[in-house]
């Protein structure tokens, strides 16, 4: 039970950090912070990992290994294309040859 | 201790990550923090024990093959669709999680932990379906178009009710075989309520879904984390259920809706003309004429929507616009929220494009200076840049903030044909004196101008 409740303690007070942090990103960028942050929920790929490397259950193991292969497509894929995307914006420079072509 | 550390290490890069996506110039460096996090929450777990790695290498190697090809190979216009699908397999995989820890926790478990569960099932499920509900309307794989049906409301409600009994009465726990009936009618129930609640919802409406949607891959798996007792699983899952509240909440606003009028409205289903009759001709132009009148052009406010992604029009779009800066023309693109799939999309599609982000503004910072700007050019939007929103109190879409190129001294509206806009809702705009319209293929018709501008 205290157990719970100091996980629930982090929850709350990382719920209020995020609104902090995210509040502050520009609607430029909302298309990146929502994919990175897909990227991020991909996290239940430590859960995944644990599930699937258990030895004295193997339904565990399969369940775990289905989840791991979903989890890892989350991150994997997630991280990749916010790349993608955020290497595409770039700022106004009359010197960059790529913007006068 | 070391792999808390870690695990430490990993939130901070997170948060860090996160922070610095508050800039174009630092948001690329800011995911790959938030990658290097990832990794070490990873690398952490792999090395903290007595693990079987068969299964963790195979499923890795699967995951990262599809998940690498699947990144580098979507087009930017199909962004939506894919952050709808990678949304639903964080969800699902959340709810595998808690699915593992029932199947190997037996008799052992909680009634904590059976709540915790019961969360990640739930939460897990629904993201998934509705996800992939969410991808098939994106990808126009199934109609975009609302689905409704009498009663859908209260079939949805009942749905939601008899998950969260089931849910309760196996946090109980009458034992474990009972409980495994449980646990299926559950996951199954919650797969069901994710596709019913999003096929009420429209294609334009899907901004808000995908923003809802990515809240829930957070919150499962934040439940997938009280599950297993594991820290960073929490605070990155409450920093992402956070972000996409708040996304959530600024779609909402772009579109003066409130969340549940969005949810179950059907908003779109109904194609009845509301609002006052337009009045006044429509006064079509070819694209010849249109390029006398921007060469001339001092100012240029561009405003584009979903139909400049469908045509895929961002690149000669782009094209015109330095054209014009060439020819001594200030030009800007002013975005709204809500145009396109998702938040930002038009952002993207224009970086792509290689338009600098500087000249991508929103709505406000353009609608003041409308009066100066000679000409407005709406590029594949509709309902966004409607001044009934403005006018017509009887419109539905009044007091919707939206881009108000109708001041600006000429507006051209390049459209393919002279059908309304998601909300069936007629666009006086067309109407006015001041608005020329050019029809066609949004990228065919850009080309015929950039093509005048290099003759």
């Amino acid at each position: 039970m205290e157990a719970t409740v100091y996980l629930l303690f982090i929850l709350v007070l990382s719920i209020f950090l995020g609104f902090e942090l995210i509040s502050k990103v520009p609607s430029t960028l909302h298309t990146p912070l929502m994919s990175g942050a897909n990227a991020i929920s991909g996290i239940t790929i430590v859960g995944a990992i644990l599930l699937a490397g258990r030895q004295e259950d193997p339904v565990s193991a399969y369940i775990g290994a289905a989840a791991l292969v979903f989890a890892t497509i989350n991150v994997i894929g997630g991280y990749l294309v916010t790349d993608r995307m955020l290497a595409m914006f770039h700022a106004k420079d009359k010197s960059n040859p790529k913007d006068r072509n | 201790m070391t792999l808390e550390i870690c695990y430490i290490l990993a939130a901070i890069l997170f948060i860090v990550g996160l922070k610095r996506l508050n800039s174009p110039t630092t948001a690329r460096n800011g995911n790959m923090l938030s990658a290097v996090g990832m990794f070490l929450a990873v690398a952490a777990t792999l090395c903290s024990g007595d693990l079987d790695y068969r299964y963790i290498v195979a499923g890795l190697v699967i995951g990262g093959a599809i998940g690498g090809a699947a990144a580098r190979m979507i087009e930017m216009t199909a962004i939506p669709e894919m952050v709808a699908l990678f949304n639903g397999f964080g969800g699902i995989a959340s709810l595998l999680v808690g699915w593992g820890e029932f199947h190997s926790g037996r008799t052992e478990l909680g009634s904590g932990t059976l709540a915790a569960i019961g969360f990640a099932v739930v939460i897990g499920g629904v993201t998934f379906s509705g996800s992939v509900t969410a991808y098939g309307k994106l990808s126009g794989k199934i109609a975009g178009r609302p689905v409704m049906f009498t009663g859908q409301q209260l079939a949805n409600a009942i749905l939601l009710i008899v998950t969260l009994i089931c849910s309760a009465l196996m946090v109980a726990g009458p034992g474990f075989a009972a409980d495994y009936r449980l646990f299926a009618v559950i996951a199954v129930l919650s797969l069901v309520l994710g596709v019913l609640a999003v096929l009420p919802i429209g294609g334009a409406d899907m901004p808000v879904v995908i923003s809802l949607l990515n809240s829930y891959s957070g919150l499962a798996a934040c439940a997938a984390g009280f599950v297993i007792l594991n820290k960073v699983l929490i605070v990155s899952g409450a920093l992402v259920g956070a972000s996409g509240i708040i996304l959530t909440k600024i779609m909402c606003k772009a579109m003066n809706r409130s969340l549940t009028n969005v949810l179950f409205s059907g908003f779109g289903a109904t194609v009845a003309s509301h609002g006052a009759k337009t009045e006044g001709a429509v006064n079509p132009m070819t694209p010849d004429d249109a390029y006398y009148v921007l060469e001339a052009a001092r100012s240029v406010v561009i405003a584009p929507g979903y139909g400049m992604a469908v045509a895929q029009a961002q690149h000669v779009v782009r094209e015109l616009g330095q054209l014009l800066e060439d020819n001594g023309c200030e030009v800007h693109y002013a975005i709204h929220p809500v145009a396109g799939r998702m938040p930002g999309h038009m952002n993207v599609l224009l970086a792509e494009a290689n338009v600098p982000y500087d000249q991508l503004v929103e709505p406000d910072a353009v609608n003041s200076i409308m009066e100066t700007v000679d000409v407005g050019l709406v590029i594949g939007a509709n309902d966004v840049v409607n001044p009934a929103a403005r006018d017509d109190k009887n419109s539905p879409i009044y007091g919707m903030p939206v881009i108000d190129i109708a001041r600006a001294r000429t507006v051209f509206v390049l459209k393919r044909s002279m059908a309304s806009g998601f909300a069936g809702i007629e666009n006086p705009l067309f109407f006015r004196n001041n608005t020329r319209m050019l029809f066609g293929d949004a990228k065919s018709t850009v080309s015929a101008l950039v093509a005048s501008f290099k003759a």
